[in-house]
């Protein structure tokens, strides 16, 4: 298990700049995540790691040495990629084993490792079937076991459940969960899917055009956004981007002026209802979203979207007039030329 | 050239092989072959010596030079359209589905397959003023290859035969490409095969049409097997193409130096030719 | 209605493809004594004797020895050298990639008849003339362009990520390209062959110019260079093109799948 550190990093390819001064580290052991939307670097930052790219500028650590000029194979990196890509013609076992072939393990001690992940992961029927006679589900089990079956010091993946299925998708999240608890490598996955992110994640970093927006806890980064953009980018539905204006009796932080301010507030937060309350925005419903759990209210208070949870249980006709309840504790306030955060 | 070391790759190393074997066996030659059409170079006339463009500038004045290009330029014209013409109809008959196809590809394939030299022999033999099989068809007495007028248009005959395959084949698997969708949302909003392929077969294809033209017109410019055989360039020079002149130079007056310049010219037509298509190409994908 | 008119279409153009062959394959079984007699059309008897003298008067096996040296040896160099160098160009990432790929291909658009001159002084003066490594070299300039182009394409299809998984796991470049790569790439490599082997073996200019005798004599010469002194013997020449012809025409048959997509590789993806 390894730490990293990732000191003033950056990757450029030609005139456009991929990441720009990247600062960081990851503990032992932990589970980190980076999420953002595409395009923004993330997949450079697992290339980085692996050794599959070199950094145009900074220095990449494993426990304190130096990697950036270490190949892939002298980094005892494991990777789990978007497409698997598992090696069509070679059969499962001999996929998973291929990593033990090149260290010139023993055929035999070889077999025992294969069998041993194998059976960890629930593939071990699967051993002597090819690749293209398995499903998506169980492409990626072999994936994972290939990356496993060397104990590697970091562990990287590359948006693997992108490919599956809603519900396939939670099952193996819960399984990377238990993974990741189990053999406690250092690991540094990638994905676009915030709520991926904070369920499994020890730490995330939010990644926007190649910097680090924010990084830290999953609850921290929802709780206490730094900017508008991770404010928008974790928590589901998107948060409430609300003119300061649309407050009456608005408590603004240390000297800021109503303009240069605008207000956060999550869906989770504000309850709608068709009667009035104390602290609510006057609107009208656009639409309702009924997910099972909750039911969902889009309206407009005063020309703004806001989204909220309905207090009622059935949907209403677009028009009709209702609340948006808020909890003045609830607020985030961020400065409007910058998006930061203001406390 | 400088490259940018990815991951402890070193890609020079898988280029060197065949880098190191083109550079002696093309690079150089090529080099070679420039220098020797400055120079006033024949075998059995000692060594080289220098003649700047003298080589170039008795070209221009060689009737026979000219009659050659011209030669060539009508061969690969007439060739190159009725090939492309013929591909582009076997293609599209092909390309319809039925039993059998792979059975097609092959015998599609064997005059494409046969060395040129064998199929000339071949078509000779069919040409044979006296005991020709063509003579008996048609019923005529012509010595085909033997009659100034027709021995051109003999070895054009030949060499559609023999290239036609190439051009169906790559238009075939050009046509086949374009997805089925397009014919089906045609023919739902009531599209006729002209329709169809004025509006969705010929565009699409142009492209690659453009490409077997070019690959076509290079290789009907560079022609020489078929004409040694069938007719050596006769008679009279009315089938004599430019390789076949500048191989006569070479190899039977042992000109060396104006061998080297004719062969350059051959070269600088084709590249000529091929410009003027890849700007025509980039004109319709643009 | 349709599908007749469609069929008669693929019967005239079967026919078409075959006849020439069909008439030179009714040449060869011939008797000499009707070689000069038309009508009519089918010999009323079939014979071997041209076979027979095609055969023992002229040292076929000898040629198509040769042929088929030159061909192989220049068929497995492009391969080897062509399959490292299209690796290089489309899993690697390196500057200059397209412009040396134009480069490649512009050097193959030099016509053969530009070459011959230079490589025939080299070839004399290094005393190979009339040598099968002469020819193995020279053909290697063809075909290295050719194997490079189509492997090239043959390539690019496979994803980027299972050379970088092979890395990851612990590959050099050098064993990705072995145990990954090249296993994949068998059907494109194939093609290659088949299509190289065949510009090859039918190779006549080079052949011609850097050969003088049966030593090193290559097949597409020999049928050229046919002997006749005053009257050409006709069913000999058929008998002799359609034997060296038969290594090519069984090739073709039994793999003319790939060998189409070798032709079209990269002409339809773009």
């Amino acid at each position: 298990m390894a730490t990293i550190a990732f000191e003033n990093v950056s990757k450029r390819y030609g005139e456009v700049t991929v990441l720009d001064g990247l600062d960081l580290e990851i503990a032992e052991g932990e589970f980190f995540t980076f999420v953002g939307p595409s395009g923004c670097g993330k997949s450079t930052v697992l290339a980085l790691i692996a050794g599959l790219e070199r950094p145009s500028g900074g220095t990449i650590r494993f426990d304190g040495q130096r990697v950036n000029e270490l190949a892939p194979r002298e980094r005892d990196v494991a990777m789990v990629f978007q497409s698997y890509a598992l090696y069509p013609h070679m059969s499962v076992a001999e996929n998973i084993g291929f990593p033990l072939k090149l260290r010139g393990m023993s055929a035999r001690d070889t077999a025992r490792a294969v069998a041993e992940v194998a059976a960890r992961l629930g593939i071990d029927a699967l051993l002597e079937r090819r690749p293209r006679e398995l499903s998506g589900g169980q492409r990626q089990r072999v994936a994972l076991g290939r990356a496993l079956v060397r104990r590697p010091r970091v562990f990287l993946l590359d948006e693997p459940l992108s490919n599956l299925d809603a519900r396939l998708r939670l099952e193996m999240r819960a399984e990377l969960r238990r993974l990741h608890a189990e053999y406690r490598i250092t690991t540094v996955y990638v994905t676009h899917d915030q709520e991926e992110a904070m369920a499994l994640s020890d730490r995330v970093a939010v990644l926007q055009a190649g910097r680090i927006e924010q990084c830290g806890e999953p609850l921290e980064l929802y709780r206490e956004p730094a900017n508008l953009f991770v404010a928008g980018f974790v928590g589901s539905p998107p948060i409430n981007v609300l003119e300061a204006t649309l407050f009456p009796d608005l408590e603004l932080p240390c000297g800021a002026r109503a303009a240069d301010v605008l207000v956060g507030l999550r869906p989770a937060d504000v309850v709608v209802s068709r009667d009035p309350a104390p602290r609510a925005l006057a609107g009208e419903v656009l639409l309702c979203e009924p997910t099972g759990e909750h039911l969902w209210v889009v309206g407009l208070a005063r020309g703004q979207r806001v989204t909220g949870r309905a207090a009622f249980t059935e949907p209403l006709p677009p028009g009709t007039p209702v609340h948006f309840e808020y909890a003045p504790a609830r607020l985030h306030f961020f400065e409007r030329a910058t998006g930061r955060r203001l406390r | 050239m400088k490259r940018v070391h990815r991951f402890g790759e070193r890609p020079a190393v898988f280029l060197a092989p065949a880098l190191a074997v083109l550079a002696l066996v093309t690079l150089f030659p090529i080099l070679y072959v420039l220098w020797l059409s400055l120079q006033r170079y024949s075998l059995i006339g000692g060594a080289p010596e220098y003649a700047a463009l003298d080589n170039y500038i008795r070209l221009l004045g060689d009737a026979r030079f000219w009659n050659a290009l011209g030669t060539t330029l009508y061969f690969t014209a007439v060739s190159v359209a009725l090939e492309v013409a013929l591909g582009l109809g076997i293609a599209l008959l092909l390309a319809q589905a039925f039993a059998g196809r792979g059975a097609m590809r092959a015998i599609v394939l064997l005059p494409w397959a046969i060395p040129t030299v064998v199929a000339a022999r071949m078509w000779e033999w069919m040409y044979n003023g006296d005991f020709g099989v063509i003579n008996y068809l048609l019923g005529t007495e012509i010595n085909w290859l033997g009659n100034p007028y027709w021995a051109i248009h003999a070895a054009i005959a030949m060499d559609v035969w023999k290239a036609t395959p190439f051009a169906a084949l790559l238009l075939l698997a050009g046509r086949l490409s374009i997805s089925q969708d397009l014919y089906q949302a045609a023919r739902l909003d009531g599209a006729g095969p002209w329709r169809l392929f004025r509006h969705i077969t010929w565009p699409l294809l142009r492209p690659l049409l453009f490409i077997v033209l070019i690959f076509r017109t290079i290789d009907a410019f560079r022609v020489f097997d078929a004409i040694y055989v069938l007719t050596g360039g006769g008679p009279a020079n009315t089938t004599e193409t430019l390789s076949i002149y500048a191989y006569k130079v070479l190899f039977q007056a042992l000109e060396f130096g104006y061998g080297s310049a004719l062969a350059i010219v051959v070269f600088v037509c084709i590249a000529a030719v091929t410009a003027v298509y890849v700007r025509l190409l980039q004109r319709t994908l643009s | 209605m349709r599908q007749l008119s469609r069929y008669v279409g693929v019967l005239l153009v079967a026919l078409y493809c075959l006849a020439p062959l069909a008439w030179q394959l009714l040449t060869s079984l011939r008797p000499a004594g009707e070689l000069t007699t038309l009508p009519p059309l089918l010999p009323t008897r079939f014979t071997l004797e041209h076979y027979a003298s095609a055969l023992t008067g002229h040292p076929f096996a000898r040629m198509l020895l040769n042929s088929f040296i030159a061909a192989g040896a220049a068929t497995a160099i492009a391969l080897a050298f062509g399959s490292a160098a299209a690796f290089a160009l489309t899993k690697m990432r390196a500057r200059g990639v397209g412009l040396l790929l134009g480069i490649v291909l512009a050097t193959s658009m030099f016509p053969p008849i530009a070459t011959v001159s230079p490589l025939y002084l080299v070839i004399n003066a290094l005393g190979l003339r009339d040598s099968l490594a002469a020819l193995i070299l020279t053909y290697a300039s063809f075909a290295l362009p050719l194997a490079i182009w189509v492997l090239a394409n043959f390539l690019r299809q496979l994803p980027d990520e299972l050379y970088a998984a092979a890395r990851v796991d612990g590959c050099t470049p050098l064993q990705a390209f072995w145990r990954v790569i090249l296993p994949l790439a068998l059907p494109g490599l194939t093609a290659t062959g088949l299509l190289v082997f065949i510009v090859a073996w039918n190779e006549f200019l080079y052949a011609l110019t850097f050969t003088a005798t049966e030593r090193a004599r290559t097949v597409p010469v020999a049928i050229a260079l046919f002997p006749g002194l005053h009257e050409i013997p006709w069913g000999e020449i058929a008998a002799a093109s359609l034997v060296v012809t038969l290594p090519v025409l069984v090739l073709v048959l039994q793999f003319q799948r790939r060998i189409v997509a070798g032709l079209t590789a990269g002409a339809v993806k773009g």
